[in-house]
């Protein structure tokens, strides 16, 4: 549908947010911009070494500092527990993760430059400031760990005492003796090495937190820039501060993207909570983008090796990868499930692969902890088998559109199991094929890259394929996999006397719009306007229980959770409205916001039946509570399966090796669309973030630790004039396994993305013997890599 | 501590301030106007753009005493009453935007460009947009928004 | 940031009177766009600051002779967008055009730019490539003698620059390869042909800041053309090196931006 049609507001109309109004004119309230009575601000000292002993603090000069209200060290946080890992990760022989304590200020030792070692609060932040800088830390520094493989070889101090030689877990998944046999059997096997380079998240929002503590009610109220405040509540009441959730309110106000890098709890949450209480004061912290470069957790951070054996006619036989998985310093939040769970299982793309195995290692660096960041693992799987198989393309000389849809799985192959645990419910490969080959205009190409040769430019044609797989699930599994959560998602459908109504859902939207899509599918079941629904989400206080946002889960969980406390709010209504109506249950209609009497024109209106259910009179209260509200957890049966296929063409200036995309296309399958204008904006984000790491975007650690990008003077973010506009097209396999057929779509961009643009590099090197380049492919790689193949050939 | 008068959004205000405080901060703490935001501290994200005397600056790198006897006009001053600005009503029209936080440095950078200019090109709006940073969007959507919002800015 | 005590001048002569009453913890500024960021990184803990912003003097261009003489305090906006620079000397305007971005022209000035010599501004190649003329409230400096290494000028403190007067070339082009993330140059390099000859500066690259390319220069003097210095750059070890660019890369882009800028100056 075009984003023009707003003819409707249920399902399918690219209905306009009504998010924006307060956006738009500066009123979001995002947690920075709250300020509490009395409030005190804290700033935290961080390492500036990468590994060290502390030796000593002497915090009397900044105790002494003006306006200074409090400091406190590591030895405060001593008998306060670590912050903890939601996923136990078992390797090879059943062998469990090393799982190190992850101190709230650091205990003796500091692990990573950023590395909290104290805080400091006091009446204003310029005052806290200047008080930090008069803490003296004692440090005696100890050899940086930062290479992978060095780090494996053990030697020096590890970053962890309990992992001799930094290796957090060794992980296995697929039939290594049916893989290595298929291997043995190939006419063609093709090998690669690459990088999936670190990234920082960067959500335009910094993160901030507020503690407060009320000594009346012993109540603690935490707002915090959270994709999850439930999860926080669970993570920071239970397994740190001891706090019991009815003493505990967390509050995600408006949060300014998040992108994965707001799910996890992190250090400033506790500490502000904690001080609140020691100092009796609301205690406020705000992140510089600096500190956020060294205390966000980071993502992506592989270094793979990847094999494909193909028969005499192309058909894949079997893949095997090694994989080292930066965990950084400590384990974030959900580190171990991100390279393993979310990584391991999506190696067989969208191809019938018979046989797979994958190898996982993950490793502890003096860096910042790495966890999910859009995409989380499946990014990583995607790159290694698209580059992989586009390698294999080109070595067979054969097309590698073709060669995909040779082994893409089938439409009638479905359901469809994997040699690597996952059950496809639905898909159609060869339709999302078909579809970005005609927006991209396969047929003009060669026309297009004969005028860039006439402007002396090189340009290439770059193809992949995705699959992700979206709310992670069912709990029940994901349990016996080593998650120490489930992952379901609650909803509350609450109709208020006069028929409007209020949808509390654990699902926190920070720019995904679900205060539309969400009010757009209770406006289309219940036949009612979009202007008498409200979405509420983001206060522990208000909303019952929720996981909330990340792995593209929204629409597919959480929306579900919404749709099943609609059905029992309909089928409460049905009973009441047969009782009104004085006939039989089974003959009540349910449409367009009227219940009838099938074959008869006696109705009651949704708003009739609403005031009804608060003023049972005549009512059928021996059967039927009063009252509207219904809750519902809904844990789903299986993750949802979005895919897609994308085309990118670049124009390469040979003498200095810049790159211009000048055209991308993108073609998804998301099942059905709620918000087709939403969905899409989704895609352009995702892409952009995408290109940003296959062009633009990196960590860089030098040899002791310190970190080379750590503002936006040295991290390149893409800008506007970095990237194309995009051409989007979708179709539909709708999902299988939940109501609403719908599957996910926020992380697909930045899945996608990555493997199209290097491929389409590749090709445009290609002329000189290129095979492979690094990301981000900068101009100074690219140059340097046209200089390697031609000094080769020399 | 020294005095700032200055009219914002219209209205004329005074504040004591440090020498050090930056404008952002008076407007955001002294003035309770949260809408202009901080996402970073080398000048280049872009979320805190607002118009000291009808040109864009970013807040974040301007001293509140050197805006003494400045017009600013941030986010908040945009619209008319509840009838948005066409900038803004275009961002919204055209899904310019998704968590809101680039968004009002995104919107003010975004009048200034385009001002007298109802057919700047896409290539220009690109360029032109380069001091500020959108993680959400793709800029697909704001590119779109922009155009649209100097057509009706001309009209 | 730390504190300071902030004072307004109204003209040079004022802010002359000020910084001089600051003592040597005093700092003059400009626009700001590298102070301010420094300042909040608390990297300078100046006592006093004296802002030349209202100092309405040193603003303003004019053409005098066969010279377009820029105030100090002129925006990069104000350079980009005269008529006189564009008239005169087009590849001049186009550089400021370029600073930065929108936000950063509308506050950063051309005096501010030149006396913090960053070694990878813009301004500092067409200074050097014009020759120009350096003019303070004390004296009048040639731009060969100004520039003295990354961040050093000729300056002497309580010095302040009150316009740079550029002679008209021929003809003179430049062309940046701007730091993806920052928008500094990696490499600029500013070409001007003038009857005295040709000058190349170069700026982003050199370890030392911006130089001149003298053999590119005898080269181009003889034939001002691309062709006359194909395959000429400096040699690597002169260059800087960061995570963006290697310095063999950088050399390589000098001859690049180089010939580029002679296409540019037509």
């Amino acid at each position: 549908m075009a984003p023009n049609d707003v003819g409707s507001t249920g399902i399918g109309a690219a209905v306009r947010r009504r998010e924006d109004f307060r956006f738009l004119t500066g009123r979001g309230t995002y947690t920075d911009d709250i300020n509490r009575p009395n409030q005190t601000h804290a700033v935290l000292l961080r390492s500036p070494h990468a590994h060290a002993e502390i030796v000593a603090i002497d915090a009397k000069a900044a105790k002494a500092s003006p306006g200074v209200v409090a400091v406190f060290t590591g030895e405060d946080f001593k008998a306060i527990n670590g912050l903890p890992c939601g996923w136990l990760v078992h390797g090879k022989n059943n062998t469990p993760m090393v799982e190190p304590k992850h101190p709230i200020l650091a205990d003796g030792r500091v692990r990573h430059v950023g590395d909290p070692v104290a805080v400091v609060i006091a009446e204003t932040k310029d005052q806290a400031r200047d008080a930090a800088e008069k803490i003296a830390v004692t440090y005696k520094e100890l050899p940086a760990i930062v290479d992978m493989k060095a780090a494996l070889k053990g030697g020096g101090t590890p970053v962890h005492d309990a992992a001799a030689t930094n290796l957090c877990f060794d992980w296995e998944l697929g039939d290594k003796a049916a893989t290595d046999a298929a291997f043995a059997k190939a006419a063609h096997v093709t090998k690669l090495d690459l990088v999936n380079n670190r990234l920082v998240p960067n959500a335009m929002e910094p993160r901030a937190a507020i503690g407060d503590f009320d000594r009346a009610t012993g109540e603690y109220t935490l707002y915090t820039t959270s994709q999850n405040p439930h999860v926080i509540r669970l993570l920071m009441g239970a397994f740190v501060l001891g706090i019991p959730e009815h003493k505990l309110r967390v509050v995600a106000p408006d949060v300014g993207g998040g992108f994965g890098s707001k799910i996890y709890h992190y250090a400033e949450e506790a500490i502000v909570t904690w001080a609140a209480k020691q100092v009796g004061r609301p205690v406020k912290w705000t992140s510089e983008r600096s500190e956020a470069f060294m205390s966000d957790a980071h993502g992506r951070d592989h270094v793979t090796h990847v094999e494909l054996a193909l028969d005499k006619d192309g058909k894949f036989l079997g893949m095997r990868c090694e994989t080292l998985a930066n965990m950084g310093a400590y384990l974030s939040t959900f580190a171990p499930c991100i390279p393993t769970y979310l990584h391991g299982t999506l190696l067989a793309g969208n191809y019938a692969t018979p046989a797979i195995y994958t190898n996982v290692k993950a490793v502890f660096t003096n860096t910042v902890p790495v966890d999910a960041y859009r995409g989380a693992g499946r990014p990583e799987a995607t790159f290694q088998i698209e580059r992989l198989i586009d390698k294999a393309a080109r070595e067979l000389k054969t097309d590698p559109a073709e060669l995909r849809r040779k082994n893409y799985i089938k439409p009638d192959q479905f359901p469809y199991q994997t040699p690597v645990a996952l059950v496809y419910d639905i898909g159609n490969y060869d339709a999302t094929l078909d579809q970005v080959l005609k927006l991209s205009d396969a047929a003009g190409y060669a026309q297009r890259k004969a005028a860039s040769k006439a402007k002396g430019k090189l340009r290439g044609r770059g193809i992949a394929s995705y699959i992700e797989a979206c709310g992670i699930a069912p709990s029940n599994v994901v349990g016996s996999l080593g998650a120490r959560a489930g992952l379901y998602e609650a909803a509350t459908v609450r109709v208020n006397p006069t028929g409007n109504v209020v949808v509390f859902t654990g699902s926190h939207s920070h720019g995904q719009g679900h205060e539309t899509t969400f009010a757009q599918v209770v406006s289309d079941m219940l036949g009612i306007p979009m202007e008498q629904v409200e979405i509420s989400h983001g206060d522990t206080n208000r909303v019952p229980f929720g996981m909330g946002t990340y792995g593209s889960r929204s629409l597919a969980v959480g929306g579900t959770a919404i749709v099943k406390s609609l059905e029992k709010i309909i089928a409460k209504s049905k009973k009441i409205a047969a009782h009104m109506l004085e006939a039989a249950e089974a003959d009540i209609e349910f449409k367009d916001g009227k219940f009838t009497v099938a074959g008869t024109d006696k109705s009651k209106t949704f708003g009739e039946i609403a005031l009804a259910a608060y003023v049972p009179h005549k009512y059928p209260l021996e059967t039927v509570e009063p009252g509207l509200d219904e809750t519902s957890f809904y844990d789903p049966k299986n993750f949802t399966f979005p895919a897609g296929c994308y085309v990118c063409e670049v124009e390469i200036d040979p003498e200095t090796g810049v790159v211009e995309v000048q055209s991308f296309s993108a073609a998804d399958d998301f099942g059905r669309i709620v918000n087709p204008m939403i969905v899409e904006g989704q895609v352009h984000g995702g892409l952009v973030q995408g290109i940003g790491q296959a062009l633009l975007e990196t960590c860089v650690y030098d040899k002791d630790g310190q970190l080379q990008t750590g503002s936006y003077m040295d991290y390149t973010m893409p800008r506007a004039g970095d990237v194309p506009s995009f051409k989007v097209a979708h179709s539909v396999t709708a999902c299988t396994h939940n109501p609403l057929g719908v599957k996910g779509c926020g992380e697909a961009g930045a899945i996608g993305a990555p493997p199209t643009v290097i491929n389409a590099i590749v090709d445009a090197l290609s002329e000189y013997g290129v095979t492979h380049i690094d990301m981000p492919a900068t101009p100074n790689r690219i140059w340097k890599a046209i200089q390697d193949a031609k000094a080769a050939r020399h | 501590m020294p005095t700032v008068n200055l009219t914002v959004n219209g209205k004329a205000v005074s504040a004591n301030v440090e020498s050090r405080t930056l404008l952002v901060n008076l407007l955001r703490e002294n003035l309770a106007l949260t809408g202009t935001h901080v996402g970073c501290d080398t000048s280049q994200c872009g979320a805190c753009v607002v118009h000291v005397d009808g040109q864009s600056v970013k807040a974040c790198t301007m001293l509140a005493v050197q805006a003494d006897g400045a017009k600013v006009t941030t986010i908040e001053g945009l619209a008319n009453g509840d009838t948005l600005h066409p900038m803004q009503e275009a961002f919204r029209d055209n899904h310019g935007l998704q968590c809101g936080f680039c968004t009002p440095g995104m919107v003010m950078s975004a009048v200034c460009l385009v001002k007298d200019r109802p057919n700047i090109t896409e290539h220009e709006v690109r360029e032109g947009l380069e001091g500020n940073i959108c993680r959400c969007t793709g800029y697909h959507n704001i590119v779109q928004a922009v155009l649209a919002g100097a057509k009706a800015m001309g009209r | 940031m730390y504190n300071f005590e902030y004072q307004k001048a109204s003209s040079a002569a004022d802010a002359a009177a000020k910084i001089k009453a600051a003592g040597e913890d005093g700092k003059l500024m400009a626009g700001g766009m590298t102070l301010i960021p420094t300042l909040k990184q608390r990297l300078a803990q100046p006592s006093a600051l004296v802002d030349l912003g209202g100092a309405k003097d040193l603003a303003g261009i004019k053409v005098e002779g066969n010279a377009v003489v820029i105030g100090a305090m002129t925006t990069h906006a104000a350079v980009a967008a005269s008529k006189d620079v564009q008239g005169k000397i087009k590849a001049l305007a186009g550089l400021a055009a370029n600073i930065g971005d929108r936000q950063v022209r509308h506050r950063g000035t051309i005096g501010g730019s030149i006396a913090n010599n960053d070694p990878a501004a813009d301004y500092p190649a067409a200074v050097l490539a014009l020759g120009a003329t350096i003019v303070t409230n004390q004296r009048k400096i040639a731009a060969d003698d100004f520039f003295k290494g990354m961040f050093e000028t000729a300056l002497q403190p309580g010095e302040i620059i009150t316009a740079v007067s550029f002679p008209v070339p021929e003809k003179a082009g430049y062309v940046k390869f701007p730091n993806p993330a920052s928008r500094y140059a990696v490499v600029g390099v500013f070409v001007a042909k003038t009857g005295g000859g040709v000058r190349v500066g170069v700026t982003g690259a050199g370890n030392s800041g911006v130089f001149r390319a003298h053999k590119m220069e005898e080269a181009l003097s003889k034939d001002f053309s691309a062709k006359a210095i194909e395959g000429m750059h400096p040699p690597a070890d002169a260059m800087n090196a960061d995570i963006h660019a290697s310095a063999e890369y950088r050399a390589h882009l000098v001859g690049v931006m180089a010939k580029r800028a002679i296409a540019a100056a037509g």
